[in-house]
């Protein structure tokens, strides 16, 4: 990809790590969803349920949210804010930094509390930071499979039917 | 992005360019063109009098491609020129840039900074406007104050010099004939030239080439 942006890519193995990671959070917090964004706004992946939520549409304004926020940060001196946390009368959500690369995001309601989302978020943060720096290690190795979409410029032209 | 694990390629597109110059406008068309099933909803951060605040957001799939499904986010920026702080963030990561001019010639000042504003917001990102997809819009061919597109592209798009040898042949504009995007000047520099479009957003001219272009050259980019 050209230089500058995103350039990086998940596979099959990296998927699952991350979704076992994402469960076991949930199961032991008992929050209702957990979603992993990028900071440009795209969703890396949902687990859990949330019944009617426009994940895409949230994943945006996530990284939105935070980017703002982040500014906000340096305004008042401080490098960043490492969490986010907006209270709502029946759902909330948190959200936490992975790596100043992803965003992870927990939607919980009143069956648990944000003092034991916020106890355990701490140790998913790391554990999942462990696992991104391997995706961000790989795709900078070059090693990844990043010709995909080698030769297919037929394709892409036939892409536009709309 | 690629993801594997569940076969998407995720680009990210953003409209730039002065403030009612018609990004908001483009993306609205889009909207109301393209199937339901094929875009997500059109969110607006704007103010009370419909200005852009923050961005507005359309996610819009383009089809499948060796298996994967393509899915392309457009956004537009803020384009007063003292919402530059929220302006840069929607740039981070950023796939492919449609630069949306505003034909009026008395725009001509505003255009010339949003375009200054671009490639200075880039350049601390670490971003090269000149190595990335890049596209022009001249929007608003319609109305009586138009500038010439010749004016607009010696002032807006004059090209930039290519260092590179390897790439000094001349490459012909596929969308206007008799045009290069590539091309050797009088005095023996070769220049390149992104692609341009004109548009009367409005009515909705030109918003899907401008995008189909843009489109095109982030998932060549890609290949």
């Amino acid at each position: 990809m050209t230089a500058g942006t995103a350039n990086w890519s998940f596979t099959q193995d990296d998927f699952t790590a991350i979704t076992e990671s994402l469960s076991r959070f949930l199961g032991e917090t008992k929050s209702l969803c957990a979603l992993l964004v990028d900071r440009s706004g795209q969703l890396v992946t949902t687990v859990g349920n949330a019944p009617g939520l426009d994940t895409t549409a949230f994943a945006t304004l996530t990284a939105a949210d935070y980017s703002a926020n982040d500014q906000l940060a340096k305004l008042v001196g401080e490098n960043d804010f490492s969490s986010l946390f907006h209270q709502g009368e029946k759902e909330s959500i948190y959200v936490a930094d992975i790596a100043r690369r992803l965003l992870l995001v927990i939607i919980f309601d009143s069956r648990t509390t944000v003092g034991l989302v916020r106890l355990r978020m701490k140790d998913e943060v790391e554990e999942l930071t462990l696992l991104i720096d391997r995706v961000f290690s790989r795709g900078r190795s070059g090693d990844a499979p990043e010709h995909l979409l080698k030769g297919a410029d037929d394709e892409i032209d036939k892409l536009f039917n709309w | 992005m690629i993801n594997y694990a569940s076969r998407e390629i995720n680009c990210k597109i953003v409209y730039y360019g002065p403030g009612l110059g018609g990004k908001t406008t483009n993306l609205e068309h889009v909207y109301g063109k393209v199937k339901p099933e094929t875009r997500g909803k059109l969110i607006s951060l704007a103010t009370e009098t419909e200005r852009t605040l923050f961005f507005d957001f359309l996610p819009v799939d383009l089809g499948t491609i060796r298996g994967f499904k393509t899915r392309f986010h457009l956004y537009t920026v803020p384009g007063q020129v003292y919402y530059n702080a929220s302006r840069k963030l929607i740039l981070k990561n950023v796939d492919g840039i449609v630069f949306v001019g505003d034909s009026q010639a008395e725009r001509m000042e505003a255009n010339l900074e949003s375009m200054q504003n671009l490639y200075d917001n880039m350049a601390e990102y670490g971003y090269d406007l000149t190595q990335m997809p890049f596209v022009i819009q001249y929007n608003k061919r319609d109305l009586p104050n138009a500038a010439p597109i010749e004016d607009l592209q010696a002032a807006l798009n004059p090209g930039w010099e290519v260092e590179d040898a390897s790439k000094h042949r001349v490459q012909p504009d596929p969308y206007h004939a008799g045009q290069n995007l590539v091309e050797q000047l009088p005095g023996g520099e070769w220049v390149e030239r992104a692609p341009y479009f004109e548009a009367i957003a409005v009515q909705g001219d030109g918003v899907f080439d401008t995008l189909k272009a843009v489109s095109k050259l982030v998932l060549k980019a890609l290949a």
